[in-house]
């Protein structure tokens, strides 16, 4: 059985502009240990789909669909509930560390709270639990670091505290939004080589959420592209990065300058990302798609599986996506 | 080669801080935000400027536009000192030298329209120029940058983040300014929007001979639009080389590593990436470690390092570096210990 499986999900919101369509519409399933990568840019409705997923919505936020986590419906259950399933099953780590620790609580503290809470440990024994897991995610000297509050840490000091604190309850898949996007480069390797280990020391899956592909390329076995709140592919990460099915992630791909092999102009994708309180009717990208044509404009194009376990969403033959 | 549009000579910043919980009698902190940069930049080039955040990279933008005063070293604009000018040449010289910022939103004034943007310093630095000639030049830079004339009555916030960069660049080159300070000009930026900005000035550059300094912490970006790129580190330049040279065959250890950190789109080449984590982070800037200042991270530190600043060498035409032992990478130092 899937451990998490999202079919037909929206999610909207109501704002004096109108009618906010952040996802319209996304499946997904994810198995125990799997790694999932879920690409898109700003406005693509990514970080919405996991808050989506997790119950975490802003108050004029409305989600509709089906959210099963190991078979059982956890979209729009109570916050009695989800609670259970927060932190216990399902746990997240989000872009800015600083503003997701409690800037007046020793990080110890807050940490065994979490096990208090959810699991009903002695504070004594959180405490040690906490201290272990510092231990793990490799900040050194972690004993003694229980006592210091987060404003004592360097950035990605600060993001291992998040992933420790999210692993405290051992959940069985974790979720994390942009969590190298505050950081230096050098410093994203360490923490993207925390979250490998994560994955093979706890069995954890894994969802990414991220704008920037090469850290997928290394990192998630499988990858979704999203734009316009909605999936335009999905597939293993090696089969969307060496043969792109859809013309936006061979546009992205394009646009990314690279390292190892020097280009004279990069491709560019025209125009801007989608203003979501206004979707074009049929495809989102079809305004910015160099493949568009009438049917485009009209229907928005099926997720269709095709290949070896593949799926795209597009109007135009798959030969010409090159 | 030319002669340099702009010669940064051992330039120094020190900043004077407050610790937090100090006495007010206490003597400020001094943070070393630069030390003894020696950089050229010639005429219709780009230089990058690469490092982590911290390492000082906005600091010398800022010394060598002048909205700094370096304490240290001369800044020298076509072989005359930014320093002994007089205040009145001072101002004529912003002309010739603008800025572009990270957040494209931020940098522009929310209460002025997008045409007052653009005009600002058009009329600051052409105070004679009359109200259609500038009505006129401001609709022609606006179509260069790809925004419609039309817009010119609209305010910032009715435009996307993209649209904003391309506003500060069409405000930045109005004067036609000779050089263009490009202070993380994509960081926020999309990467299909982010491509649309590099080509748009990379086409300015060709069209107008510009010069740029582009400071970015993403390599690859820096990479792309740079014929020479220095790369800092805690407020020092410890290597400098043409662009190509400075990837195909980084010396300094430092670069090494941010060469290596840089993930690659291509599941096969992350696969064959070898990864050496460089470990730690930077270490603060008003404590920085004795001797090298990159010693407390390095994978090839030796003793000698904690008790001298490493000279800066010369190892190729155009490449200097600032590592004895740039030779010399970790796998050799452990097969050969």
């Amino acid at each position: 059985m899937a451990l998490l499986d999202v079919t037909d999900l929206s999610v909207s919101f109501d704002t004096p502009d109108g009618q906010v369509h952040a996802v319209n519409g996304m499946s997904l399933t994810l198995d125990p240990g799997d790694s999932l990568a879920i690409v898109g840019e700003s406005g693509s409705g990514k970080t919405q789909l996991a808050f989506g997923i997790l119950g975490l919505l802003a108050k004029n936020g409305t989600s509709r669909g089906s959210v099963k986590f190991n078979g059982q419906e956890i979209l729009n259950l109570p916050e009695a509930q989800l609670n259970k399933i927060r932190a216990n099953e399902i746990a997240m780590i989000f872009q800015d560390p600083m503003t997701s620790l409690n800037p007046y609580m020793r990080v110890g503290e807050q940490m065994a709270e979490v096990l208090m809470l959810h699991q009903g440990t002695s504070k004594r024994d959180a405490l040690e639990d906490s201290a272990k897991m510092l231990d793990a995610v490799r900040i050194p000297d972690a004993r003694s670091r229980l006592r210091m509050y987060p404003h004592e840490f360097s950035g990605g000091m600060r993001q291992r505290i998040m992933a420790a604190m999210a692993l405290l309850c051992r959940p069985k898949l974790l979720i994390a939004d942009e969590p190298t996007t505050a950081l230096d480069v050098t410093v994203q390797n360490q923490i993207m080589e925390l979250m490998a280990d994560i994955q093979r020391d706890f069995g954890t899956a894994l969802i990414l959420i991220t704008h920037d592909l090469g850290i997928v390329a290394g990192t998630c076995a499988e990858t979704l592209v999203m734009y316009g709140g909605q999936v335009m592919e999905h597939g293993t990460t090696d089969d969307v990065f060496e043969a792109p099915s859809h013309p936006y992630t061979l546009g992205l791909l394009k646009a990314v300058p690279r390292l190892d092999v020097p280009q004279d102009a990069l491709q560019t994708i025209p125009g801007d990302p989608p203003d979501l309180t206004a979707l074009p009717p049929g495809c989102p990208f079809s305004p910015r798609c160099p493949l568009s044509h009438a049917p485009c404009t009209r229907t928005m194009p099926p997720l269709e599986a095709f290949g070896s376990g593949r799926f795209r969403a597009c109007h135009a033959p798959r030969e010409d996506v090159v | 080669m030319s002669a340099p549009l702009l010669d940064v000579d051992n330039v120094s910043v020190i900043f004077n801080v407050t610790r937090q919980g100090a006495w007010p009698w206490t003597p400020p902190g001094k943070l070393q935000a630069v030390k003894d940069a020696t950089i050229a930049l010639e005429p219709g080039k780009t230089l990058g400027l690469v490092g982590e955040s911290g390492s000082g990279k906005s600091t010398l933008a800022r010394a060598i536009v002048g909205t700094v005063q370096a304490s240290a070293g001369r800044v020298l604009w076509r072989g005359e000192d930014l320093r002994a000018m007089s205040p009145a040449r001072q101002r004529a010289h912003g002309r010739h030298v603008q800025m572009i910022f990270q957040d494209p939103l931020a940098a522009l004034n929310p209460r002025m329209t997008v045409g007052q943007v653009v005009a600002e310093p058009l009329t600051t630095h052409y105070p004679d120029l009359s109200k259609s000639e500038v009505r006129e030049r401001v609709g022609q830079m606006m179509e260069r940058v790809g925004l419609l004339p039309a817009l010119v009555n609209r305010y910032p916030h009715e435009f996307s983040g993209g649209q904003c960069q391309r506003i500060g660049i069409a405000r930045a080159l109005i004067t036609e300014p000779e050089l263009v300070v490009c202070d993380e000009p994509v960081s926020a930026l999309d990467v299909s929007v982010q491509a649309q900005v590099v080509n748009l000035l990379q086409d300015l550059q060709r069209e107008r001979d510009l010069s740029l300094l582009f400071i970015a912490h993403d390599l690859s970006v820096v990479r792309h639009i740079s014929h020479k790129i220095a790369v800092m580190y805690l407020g020092r330049i410890v290597e400098s080389a043409a662009a190509a040279d400075l990837i195909a065959n980084p010396r300094h250890p430092y670069t090494r590593a941010l060469i290596a950190s840089v993930p690659i789109p291509s599941p096969k080449a992350e696969r064959a990436r070898h990864r050496p984590v460089l470990e730690g982070e930077l270490p603060s800037p008003l404590a920085p470690p004795s001797g090298c200042v990159f010693r407390t991270r390095c994978p090839i530190v030796r003793p000698a390092c904690a008790e001298r600043v490493p000279p800066v060498e010369h190892v190729g035409p155009d490449q200097v570096v600032a590592c004895p032992y740039h030779g010399q990478d970790a796998e050799a130092e452990s097969s050969t210990a």
